[in-house]
Formats: structure tokens, C-alpha cells, sequence
């Protein structure tokens, strides 16, 4: 196994891990906040877990960049490219975007999140507008996720 | 495509018809009532009392429909909350506000037992507390609180560790040296605490007191004039006792669940006639009349007032509303629009004067949608199910209705890109094909699979962009011209139009476009030139028309030249659908990824249980995930790339005056 090889697959494992670790982070304090509307009204629980949920898309899209990556290395199917340093790097290079907006947009969707799961507490018929206010955060990662995906098909 | 027309309505009616007068808007439901001011003539009267007595009686309701939840809970199903409201009509209406006494009873009988129950559950507590207090002392055979016989004094009371009998001896010694005629007995012993007997002569008894006291002798908190024994056992039956009482008050509770009906029928009759008197209250009133207005679409509005007048001593005035006066929004469109307007209503109302773009919006919202979610199986999932749930559940809420069907229309076209993508499950087929069958299989896509071809999507994807934000730029101009603001349409509308098809008749034979798009445009020299002309001439018409308001020209000039700026904002708007080549593709990998992870077992029995199992747990969360992704995408491109270009919203929603029910919906006789 190559030098580029290693490149690529630290590339691939760092979207999955950081944009998995923003979700996570932005998904735990979404739902921290989410118990605290629903020991006040359990009826809103569907709702606030639509809210919960939305800065966890992050991390799948991680999942994904590490998933194109691997697959165009040839990990997953058993036949490595014999990559050269040089194409290794620009595979890790392809992953960060995904890896560093993910993360960041993740954290701040969460708390995005937060803020419309108020609103929901205090006005569960205005749930539409509060659910598109953490998406514009989300738009960010989705054009990371779409240079990340653009640059790894095209090397 | 429509915004309804509304019609102001005034009755004038005598007080003695105002209950069926009121009760018959009420179950209509198509009139908001404005709330008047006092007059020289009208007063309104003040029904808050009435009305906070009947929203008591409504509370009492659904305090005591909660309370039977938990003893005599309902057996629903799984979709029950399609169900909608059960339909009562108006005759049991009336026999239930006959009997809304009875009701009332019964609320307040469940409210009692339940308060019994608590009661006599802290009852239970505390005699549980004293009969564990009593434990350490059940070897004692005479009364707890025995002083002793005539000439002698006894003590029966604990100290605070744990001692033998030889250790509380010697501790009394040197407390009381003097102390010489005294006997202990030791009840019971544990780490806590020492339960003793003393008893010692009378003489000595303040000398016995004094050492016991020195040691931390301290009396029993229980004070009974029986036996440890028998006090126990008084204790435990009337335990049993309270314990009984709440099993017949629950048992009791638990019979009253078939009053559950009468009940629900309670609560939205109590609170329909609140928001009855809420309405009262606003209403101007004289000895013998009262006077009502509000709006009414004009469609209802002829035949309202011909009922009306003929059942009733009345006088129904309608006009026009007035120009400066903002009339509550309905919307009405066809049905294969009408199930976005809840979209259109959380962004906001159309304000007086604005189009409905509902029905425009509803086409783009179906198409956007698909294109995210874009998987013919999961396209066809959402079908089924949305129809199934339709046909199932005739009687459901009218917004979960039209939430459904809205979804209904989004799996259709869904299944449709999925076709077009050549995605079942992602590529399912593939997978099954080569690990249960070891044989090459690919189900074609019709047009083209973006993960092939990413930069082609993406293109299509953006073109997609262009269409739809034209589309909101035309409706603005088509508004415009309907307000004969032909003006404001040539400047804010058309000069745009001609910049930006100029614009992009410059960028597609560009190398720039070539080398990003894989695509060759030569246009003759005409066309290129006409792209020019088109340019320059909209760039020219913004700088110089778009402030036209202001008077001094060069400052008119320079705000111009910032409006041509805004041509940046067109380009993110364009890039932002690139969001739809992404969640496109997000939803395909990320179905791949489970199909291959299911493989992963290969061939035989038990890769096919593992593939099944790991094939509707993956494709399930994938589908909720991704249906959620594409909504509040779609919705993010039509509130802020669509509208952003022509709908302002903030006009308030029609809400008529009407029955507030949770649980039952009156129907008219017929």
C-alpha cells in the first residue's frame, strides 16, 4: 500500500470523523433541549424531533464523502489504486470541505435548532417557519458536500 | 390560482333571535366577526365572565379526560390519529346540551376520585411510615405509652447506637453511681438505634431519668395506649382498608371510562359556547338588537343573507370592502394545488393587492421535491402509503388531509426522477442481482445517473434554478401589469430580463462554460451580438431607471449602479440549487452504502435474512431522513429563491367564526 493510499484514506476517514463529531455535537444540544419542551408538553414531541434531527444530516453527508472516496480508492471493492502521493493528497485534500463545514455547520445548526425548538415551545403553530431557519445553516454543508463530491469523482 | 373576494356583512337583528342567529354562524363557520367598539347607542357587554365559566367547565373536561386516560385508557390503534373527529349530529347535539348537567356531574366525580385516590395514597404513606416505626418494638408486651405500676416508673424509649445490655448497664452506673435498683430490658437492637425498657423504683425514677437522658435516651415518636402487637395490627388492616378504598376508587374511575363520549362531548360544547360568548362580547348591542360585522368570502355571501333573512327578523347588509381596508386572506385553488397552501401560509398570507402564487408554486414544489428525493421506490412508497392512508381515513383533519396529499403528489413525481435516475433503492437491483444471483443486472436510467455524470446534473440542475427564479420574476411583472404599474414593469422586470438573458448568451460559447459543462454552444454572430445589445442595454436601463424616484441624477445614477449589484444575488440564488444535485445524490449513495452493506454476508440463507433485515432497517431511516431533507429544502427554494423575487407575504389568514372541537364535528341534519 502506498504512501497515497494512506493520504486518501486519512482523507476520507477525517469527513466522516469531524463532520460526524458536529452532528453529534448539534444533534446532542438539539435534543437536550427538545427533553425539555417535551416534559413540559409530550405532544410536541414529533416536532421538536423533526427540529432534532435536522443538523444531524451533516454527518451523513460525511459518511457519504468517506464513502465515494473509499470506493473510488478501490477500498471497498478489494482492489486498491496503487495512488501516488500526489493523488493521495488531492483525495484528502477533496474531503476537507465536507470534513471542516461539516463540523462547524453542524455545531451551528444545533443551536439553531435550539433556538426554533423555543419557538415551538411557545408557538407550535409557526413550526414551518421555525423548521427554515436552522436549513439556511444546512445549506452550507450541502455546498461543501457538492465540492467535496465534484472534486473526489474528478480525480 | 385565487384569492378569495370578501365582502363586508352587517346584520341587525333582534336579541331574541341572537342565540340561533349566532349558533347557526357559528356551525357554518364561513364569517369572521369583527369586535365592535361602544357606541352612543350600542354598548357591548361585557361576557368575560361567562365565558371564563364555560372555558372552567371545558378544562374540568379535559382535566377529567386526562384523569381517565391513566385509569381507564383507550384502546387506540397505531393510526388512529388519522382517524379525525367523530361525527355527531345536531339532534344528539341537542340531547347532550340537555343533559350537559349530568355531564358536568360526572367531570366533577371523576375530579373527586382522583383526588380521593391521591389523598388516600399520602394516607397510606404516612401509616406505612408509622407501622415500620412500630417494627423495633413488636417484643414489647405492654402498652407504648406504660408509666409504670404504682410504685415503680417505667421508661421506654431508644438510644442512639447500638449497645448490649452489659454496655447500657455500665453506662448507667457512671451516669448515676446512686442508681442502684433498676432493671433494662433491650427490646430490639440495630446499628440505628437501641430500643430499651427501663424500669426502676419511683424514688429513683429522676435519677434513672437523668442517666437515660446523659446516654441520649430519647422517647418513641409513636404513642399508642395498645401493645406494639396490637397497634401493628390496628395499623395493617386500616392500611388494608385505605388500600381497598383505592381500589374501589379506582375500579370506580375505571367504570366511569365509558362516560369518555359524553365527556369529549362536554369539553367542545362547553368550549364552543365560549368562544360563542368571546364573539358576544364584542358585539354592539341596544335593549332589544344587536348589531354584528364581519367579512364573508362573496361567494357564501348572497345565500348567507337570503337564509338569514328569511329564517330571522333581520337586516343583512353586504358592500365591498373598502380601499384602504385590509380584508382577511382565504385562498381557493384546484386540487392539485391546494395542498401546498399550508407552504404558502407559513411563509405568510398574500397582503391586499398581492396574486396567489399558489398554484404556480405547487407545480415547482412537486418537481423540486422529486428531484431531492429522486428514487422510484421510495417515490412509490410515499404513494401507496399517502393514497392507502386517503382512502382509509375519509373522515380525517382537513391540514393532515391535505399534508397528505401534498406528499401524495411529491411521491408521484419522486417515483418519476427515480425512473429518469435509474434508481430503485438506490441500486438495489445491482446489488440483488450479483449477490443472490451472481449475475450483471442494471435497471437503465431514462435520462442520465448523476453520479456518472455529476457536472451534466449540475448544469441541468442550475438551468432548473434559472427557470423557476424566471418564473417568480415573470409573476412579478405579470402582477405589475395587472396593477397597470407599466413603468415599474419595463424598469424592475423587463430591463432585468434582457441583463440576464444577455448574460447568459455571453456565458454558454464562453471556454469558461465549456470546460465546467462539457457542452459547446456556437451561436452565430447575431445571436452574440443581440447578447450584447441585450447586456449593455439592461445594465444601461438599470443604472439610469431603478432609483427613478430620486430627483438629483447623480446620486440617482450611483444607487442604480448598486442595483445592478444586485446581479451577484442572482448568481448565489442560481448556485443554490446545486442543493438539489446534492440531496439527489446524498439519497442514492447513502441507499448504495446500505444495499452494500447488506451484501456484505454474501449469498445463502443467512445473507439473505441478514440482507432483508438490514435492507428495511437502513432504506426506512434513509427514506425519513432524506423525505425531511427534500422538504425543508423545497420549502428553503421557494420561500427564499422563489419568493425572494416577487411575494411579500404579511396578510392575515381568513378565520371565521366557528366551532373550536377536538373531538366531534356536528353535522347538519338533514
Amino acid at each position: 500500500m502506498t504512501t497515497g493510499v494512506s493520504l486518501a484514506i486519512l482523507g476520507a476517514a477525517l469527513a466522516a470523523l469531524l463532520a460526524g463529531i458536529g452532528s453529534s455535537i448539534g444533534v446532542g444540544i438539539a435534543g437536550r433541549a427538545a427533553a425539555g419542551v417535551v416534559t413540559e408538553d409530550p405532544e410536541k414531541f414529533s416536532k421538536v424531533l423533526i427540529l432534532q434531527l435536522l443538523p444531524g444530516t451533516q454527518g451523513i453527508y460525511g459518511l457519504l464523502i468517506a464513502f465515494i472516496a473509499l470506493s473510488n480508492i478501490g477500498v471497498l471493492g478489494g482492489n486498491v489504486r496503487q495512488l501516488t502521493t500526489a493523488e493521495g493528497l488531492s483525495f484528502l485534500m477533496a474531503c476537507l470541505p465536507m470534513a471542516f463545514v461539516g463540523l462547524m455547520s453542524a455545531i451551528m445548526q444545533g443551536k439553531t435548532s435550539v433556538a426554533s425548538i423555543g419557538v415551538v415551545a411557545k408557538k407550535p403553530e409557526e413550526f414551518g417557519k421555525a423548521m427554515i431557519l436552522p436549513a439556511m445553516v444546512e445549506t452550507y454543508a450541502i455546498l461543501a458536500l457538492l465540492v467535496s463530491i465534484l472534486a473526489i469523482v474528478n480525480i | 390560482m385565487a384569492v378569495l373576494q370578501m365582502q363586508k356583512i352587517h346584520i341587525c337583528a333582534l336579541n331574541t333571535d341572537r342565540k340561533q342567529i349566532l349558533e347557526s354562524l357559528q356551525r357554518k363557520g364561513i364569517v369572521q366577526i369583527n369586535a365592535d367598539q361602544d357606541t352612543d347607542i350600542f354598548h357591548c357587554t361585557d361576557t368575560s365572565a361567562g365565558c371564563a365559566k364555560y372555558e372552567k367547565f371545558s378544562h374540568m373536561a379535559d382535566q377529567a379526560l386526562k384523569i381517565l386516560d391513566t385509569y381507564a385508557p383507550e384502546k387506540k390503534g397505531l393510526l388512529a390519529s388519522f382517524e379525525g373527529k367523530r361525527e355527531v349530529g345536531l339532534a344528539d347535539y341537542r340531547v347532550m346540551e340537555k343533559n350537559r348537567g349530568e355531564a358536568i356531574e360526572k367531570a366533577d366525580r371523576i375530579g373527586k376520585l382522583s383526588r380521593s385516590i391521591a389523598e388516600q395514597k399520602a394516607n397510606l404513606t404516612r401509616t406505612q411510615v408509622q407501622y415500620d416505626q412500630l417494627m423495633p418494638w413488636l417484643g414489647l408486651d405492654v402498652p407504648m405509652n406504660y408509666a409504670g405500676t404504682s410504685t415503680t416508673r417505667a421508661f421506654i424509649g431508644t438510644l442512639p447506637a447500638e449497645y448490649s445490655l452489659e454496655q447500657v448497664m455500665q453506662m448507667l452506673a457512671n451516669a448515676a453511681p446512686e442508681l442502684d435498683a433498676c432493671s433494662v430490658e433491650i427490646i430490639s437492637a440495630d446499628t440505628d438505634q437501641t430500643c430499651i425498657f427501663a424500669v426502676c423504683p419511683t424514688d429513683q425514677a429522676e435519677q434513672l431519668d437523668d442517666a437515660l437522658r446523659q446516654c441520649g435516651f430519647s422517647r418513641p415518636s409513636v404513642h399508642t395506649s395498645s401493645t406494639p402487637e396490637a397497634y401493628a395490627d390496628q395499623l395493617s388492616s386500616q392500611m388494608d382498608e385505605i388500600r381497598e378504598q383505592i381500589d374501589k376508587a379506582e375500579a370506580d374511575l375505571e367504570k366511569m371510562g365509558e362516560h369518555r363520549r359524553t365527556l369529549e362531548l362536554m369539553r367542545d360544547y362547553y368550549k364552543t359556547r365560549a368562544e360563542k360568548y368571546a364573539v358576544l362580547g364584542g358585539l354592539q348591542q341596544s335593549r332589544h338588537t344587536f348589531f354584528l360585522n364581519g367579512y364573508v368570502p362573496e361567494k357564501y355571501a348572497a345565500d348567507l343573507s337570503a337564509e338569514l333573512q328569511s329564517s330571522y327578523d333581520c337586516v343583512v347588509e353586504l358592500e365591498d370592502v373598502p380601499e384602504d381596508e385590509e380584508a382577511p386572506v382565504l385562498l381557493q385553488n384546484n386540487k392539485f394545488a391546494a395542498p401546498t397552501e399550508s407552504v404558502l401560509s407559513s411563509f405568510g398570507m398574500p397582503h391586499k393587492g398581492e396574486i396567489d402564487p399558489t398554484s404556480i408554486m405547487a407545480f415547482c414544489y412537486y418537481f423540486l421535491f422529486g428531484l431531492m428525493l429522486s428514487d422510484a421506490a421510495y417515490g412509490l412508497i410515499m404513494t401507496i402509503g399517502c393514497f392507502i392512508l386517503l382512502r382509509k381515513y375519509k373522515n380525517m383533519e382537513a391540514g393532515m388531509k391535505s399534508m397528505l396529499t401534498m406528499f401524495l403528489y411529491c411521491g408521484i413525481s419522486t417515483t418519476f426522477w427515480g425512473i429518469m435516475f435509474g434508481s430503485y433503492f438506490g441500486d438495489a437491483p445491482t446489488v440483488i442481482a450479483k449477490t443472490f444471483f451472481n449475475k450483471d443486472f442494471t435497471v437503465p436510467a431514462v435520462w442520465m445517473t448523476p453520479l456518472d455524470n455529476p457536472m451534466r446534473m449540475l448544469i441541468f440542475c442550475f438551468l432548473f434554478g434559472i427557470i423557476h427564479l424566471f418564473l417568480g420574476l415573470g409573476l412579478k411583472g405579470y402582477s405589475l401589469l395587472k396593477d397597470r404599474k407599466y413603468m415599474d414593469c419595463f424598469c424592475d422586470v423587463v430591463l432585468w430580463f434582457m441583463l440576464l438573458v444577455g448574460l447568459l448568451l455571453m456565458l454558454l460559447p464562453s471556454d469558461l462554460f465549456h470546460s465546467i459543462a462539457q457542452m459547446e454552444f456556437n451561436f452565430p454572430p447575431a445571436v452574440k451580438l443581440l447578447a450584447k445589445i441585450l447586456t449593455i442595454a439592461g445594465a444601461a436601463g438599470i443604472i439610469v431607471f431603478s432609483k427613478r424616484e430620486t430627483k438629483n441624477f447623480g446620486v440617482r445614477l450611483a444607487l442604480g449602479a448598486y442595483e445592478l449589484y444586485g446581479a451577484t444575488g442572482w448568481l448565489s440564488d442560481v448556485l443554490s440549487y446545486s442543493r438539489l444535485l446534492a440531496l439527489g445524490l446524498a439519497t442514492g449513495v447513502i441507499a448504495s452504502v446500505i444495499n452494500q452493506m447488506g451484501s456484505m454476508m454474501g449469498g445463502g440463507v443467512v445473507g439473505a435474512i441478514v440482507f432483508i433485515l438490514v435492507f428495511i432497517l437502513g432504506h426506512t431511516l434513509n427514506l425519513a431522513i432524506n423525505v425531511l431533507g427534500a422538504y425543508v429544502h423545497t420549502n428553503r427554494l421557494q420561500f427564499v429563491e422563489f419568493f425572494g423575487k416577487f411575494y411579500e407575504g404579511g396578510g392575515s389568514a381568513f378565520k371565521p367564526f366557528s366551532t373550536p372541537t377536538k373531538y366531534i364535528k356536528i353535522t347538519e341534519d338533514k
